[in-house]
């Protein structure tokens, strides 16, 4: 018993040690402000271990508790939706701040950490990674536990599971603001980096299929299909996309494996399976568990989930070379990219269409319940950009849009409407159940939330699309005369009412949140708003009477 | 006799039943797209038609480009010119896929905030290229680039490149003995003019030796960044690569400019 605390204690102590001698040895200053950072998350991890030891009971001899197996193990979910807000709060300021550094450029302060190009991939990871990734990991604890009806497996893989992802995203956040970055997008963290995540990723596996499989149910819920074949397909795509050679081990820099039209391939055959397997398939599973129990109805069709499952997870993967229209990747495989982003339509819309149809019978709840119309908002946003996804794919549309702000306007449709407003409504789901509160601490302000973040979207969505159509028309316009009639500084300068309209669109969308955060925070601190409930039948006390006979005149 | 009994035929509720077969089968789907799309990248000839004058980045340039992409320039820039006349009027020639055959990793970009810099080498004297990076809003007043004048202050300090270009080697960019030998000499020799040269534009074709930033005091991050940015899409004639490319694979080419 002691002799397993001091093994674990001393295990930290050298991870540390071994930390701060690479440290010593690095070859690049931002190398060893890392090796810093994991030498003191290590001497934490120790501190918590020797300090939070049950040394009475040792002393007994005594077993450690075993756990309760009748009740769900929710700490690592509660946790995992505070990282949610936090992780969202920093991730969309600093998208209005790059937002705003396009609008008016001295925003940049003229300091290497503040430019536009380290804080773009620190907002990019920051929403999808931190944000999108700590409500995944969280909800598939909540979902896995609850339909498997089982406790989770591995309690302290678990817990090393939540703890080591925000290392991750501490390290790869750090990284980008000193200019550590592989320069491919949205898998800019370095080697060591995403070692790192590789070991937290195959753990998370085990936790989840373990729970899988002790669980007391005879099927598997649809649901834990999408969230295995989430965490399945990432490893694939990590693993392959980040094989890249380190200059030195006490360093840094890496250089990646594949060059050219290889390496771009394989880029985007995991850029857009990072849409598909982190933005879409896991997301489904929220839909797919959130929805009905919102709404209190079974999923419309348990043949459609299977159909569109299997047809989604097989048809995504080939539509990377969609994003590399009309480039060097030969055109076999740039029309083959696009055939299947075409097709893939079809499966997506059955996502969406099972969703929406689970309200049936309960569509009166779109009037009365703010988190069901989240939800709504979220299926049509999803249904609107995966039917813009196949669009943009075709190769004609694409060689207007590539390169322009329609893809920006595509992606966050895409991420905040569907990923947002779902994880939204996710959240409002699940804060007054993990904490024990009877309910929101404010029905009226998810409302708030709710219209705010829409209009925000919308803003966001059609500037950019107008900006989108204006800069590709404006490379492309001849004059009569037969020559470009545009330079490209004046579709810049064209650009900027559509990034100041962007900048409010955002500053609105990121206002909704705040109401979110102070939402939950009172809700958490066991506060109950006195407030009008959100539906109401009028009623007149005075006229609620018989209608006594009047004698005439 | 047509209709085979229910427990003989392939039913869902096996996989709804079995966590290994469920993930076993998931794996198999996902697999499939990648293979057939990417594998046959690395073994069809014509992927990359062969070009002259591709060689690889000296240690400058090297450099340099780690530089474009610590400082996240790929996120408003790319480098990748499609076959459109527009496209080919602005920047030149329309990329070849032999061009970044040394990129580890490419840098074809995905949006253009910014325009294209596949070719903008010699395009802009040096004197420009620093005048802009240390204020964008001097020479061109609609850009909203980011500032970079602390480049025209910082020592370059890459390393030891050796180590750079035998990693590089590792992935298969064909470095000599001698070039890695070299590596950090050369960085000198080509951004300073009075250092001498050597041999390095014989190992090099078509390197540019000069001082870039105008301050031949000391080699900076600058000098290294604008060498990098003056070498873009200057080492292959591609007038010369056309022909060359008809040869090779003529249906390629015909969807091509005019």
């Amino acid at each position: 018993m002691m002799d397993d605390l001091v093994f674990k204690a001393g295990g930290w102590l050298a991870l540390a040690l071994l930390a701060l001698v690479f440290a010593a040895l690095a070859v690049d200053a931002p190398f060893a402000v890392h090796m810093i950072i994991i030498a003191i998350t290590c001497m934490i991890a120790l501190w918590f271990r020797v300090s939070r030891a049950d040394y009475a009971g040792m002393a007994r001899g005594l077993l450690k508790m075993p756990a309760d197996e009748g009740v769900y193990d929710d700490d690592p979910v509660r946790w995992g939706v505070i990282a949610t807000i936090f992780w969202g709060v920093a991730g969309l300021a600093v998208g209005l701040y790059i937002a705003l550094q396009l609008a008016f450029p001295a925003l940049n302060l003229g300091i290497e950490y503040t430019s536009f190009g380290r804080l773009r991939p620190l907002h990019t990871s920051a929403v999808v990674f931190a944000f999108g990734g700590n409500a995944l990991i969280a909800t598939s604890f909540y979902v896995v536990q609850r339909t498997c009806r089982a406790r989770l497996a591995f309690p302290g893989a678990a817990r090393f599971v939540f703890w080591g992802y925000q290392l991750f995203l501490v390290l790869a956040a750090t990284g980008y603001v000193m200019g550590v970055t592989e320069a491919r997008e949205y898998a800019e963290p370095e080697w060591y980096v995403d070692l790192w995540l590789t070991i937290v990723w195959i753990v998370y596996f085990i936790v989840f299929v373990g729970t899988i499989v002790k669980r007391r149910e005879p099927h598997i819920y649809v649901a834990n299909w999408f969230y295995l074949s989430f965490i399945v397909t990432i490893a694939m795509l990590h693993i392959v996309n980040n094989l890249s050679i380190p200059v030195t081990i006490f360093g840094s820099k890496s250089y990646s494996a594949f060059a050219g039209v290889q390496d771009a391939l394989t880029q985007w055959w995991y850029g857009h399976n990072a849409v598909a397997f982190f933005l879409t398939v896991p997301f489904l599973a929220m839909m797919y568990y959130f929805v009905p129990k919102q709404a209190e109805r079974p999923i419309y069709s348990y043949r459609l989930s299977i159909l569109h499952f299997w047809s989604l997870i097989f048809l995504y993967i080939w539509a990377g070379p969609h994003h590399l229209h009309y480039t060097a990747l030969p055109d076999w495989a740039q029309t083959l990219g696009m055939v299947f982003s075409v097709v893939l339509w079809m499966p997506s819309w059955g996502g969406m269409i099972n969703g929406l149809m689970t309200l049936n019978g309960a569509w009166d709840k779109i009037r009365t319940d703010p988190i069901i119309r989240m939800m709504v908002v979220a299926l049509a946003f999803y249904g609107m950009a995966t039917f813009e996804g196949p669009m943009l794919s075709v190769k004609a549309f694409n060689s207007l849009s590539h390169y322009t702000e329609w893809t920006i306007a595509h992606v966050h449709a895409g991420a905040l409407g569907w990923n947002g407003m779902i994880t939204f409504a996710a959240v409002y789901y699940l804060v007054p159940r993990l904490w024990g509160r009877p309910r929101l601490y404010s029905l009226r302000m998810v409302n708030w939330h709710f219209w705010l973040a829409t209009l925000g979207i919308v803003f966001y969505a059609s500037s950019m699309w107008v900006a989108g159509i204006m800069q590709g028309l404006m490379w492309r316009e001849y004059g009569a005369d037969g020559y470009l009639v545009y330079s490209f500084a004046e579709s810049v300068a064209a650009m900027h009412p559509m990034y100041l309209i962007r900048a409010a669109g955002g500053a609105m969308y990121l206002a909704g949140f705040l109401l979110m955060v102070f939402n939950v925070w009172a809700t958490l601190a066991g506060r109950v708003r006195e407030e009008k409930p959100m539906t109401e039948t009028p009623y007149n006390a005075a006229a609620d009477r018989p209608l006594a006979p009047v004698p005439a005149e | 006799m047509a209709i085979q009994p229910a427990e003989k035929r392939f039913s869902h509720k096996k996989l709804e039943r079995n966590v290994s077969l469920l993930g076993f089968f998931s794996l198999i789907a996902v697999a499939i797209g990648g293979i057939v799309e990417i594998a046959p990248l690395f073994w069809i000839d014509n992927t990359i038609e062969k070009v002259d004058g591709m060689r690889p980045y000296t240690p400058l340039e090297l450099a340099g480009r780690n530089i474009y992409m610590r400082e996240g320039c790929y996120t408003c820039h790319s480098q990748m010119i499609r076959p459109f006349r527009d496209e080919v009027e602005r920047y030149g020639h329309y990329s070849l896929a032999a061009e970044s055959m040394y990129d580890h990793p490419f840098q074809w970009g995905s949006k253009r905030t910014g325009p294209d810099l596949a070719r903008v080498g010699g395009r802009y004297s040096d004197e420009w290229h620093k005048a802009h990076l240390i204020d964008p809003r001097s020479v061109v007043p609609e850009s909203i680039m980011p500032g970079y004048a602390f480049l025209a202050e910082r020592d370059l300090a890459p390393g030891d490149m050796k180590r750079d270009l035998t990693a590089l080697t590792r992935v298969g960019v064909p470095y000599t003995k001698q070039d890695i030998a070299k590596a950090n000499d050369d960085i000198r020799a080509q951004a300073d003019p009075d250092a001498g040269a050597g041999d390095l534009v014989k190992r090099y074709p078509k390197a540019q030796v000069r001082d870039f930033d105008g301050d031949p005091a000391q080699v900076t991050e600058m000098d290294a960044l604008i060498a990098y940015l003056q070498m873009l899409g200057t080492l292959v004639d591609v007038e010369k690569a056309a022909p060359q490319e008809q040869a090779h694979a003529p249906a390629a080419a015909s969807g091509a400019v005019r």
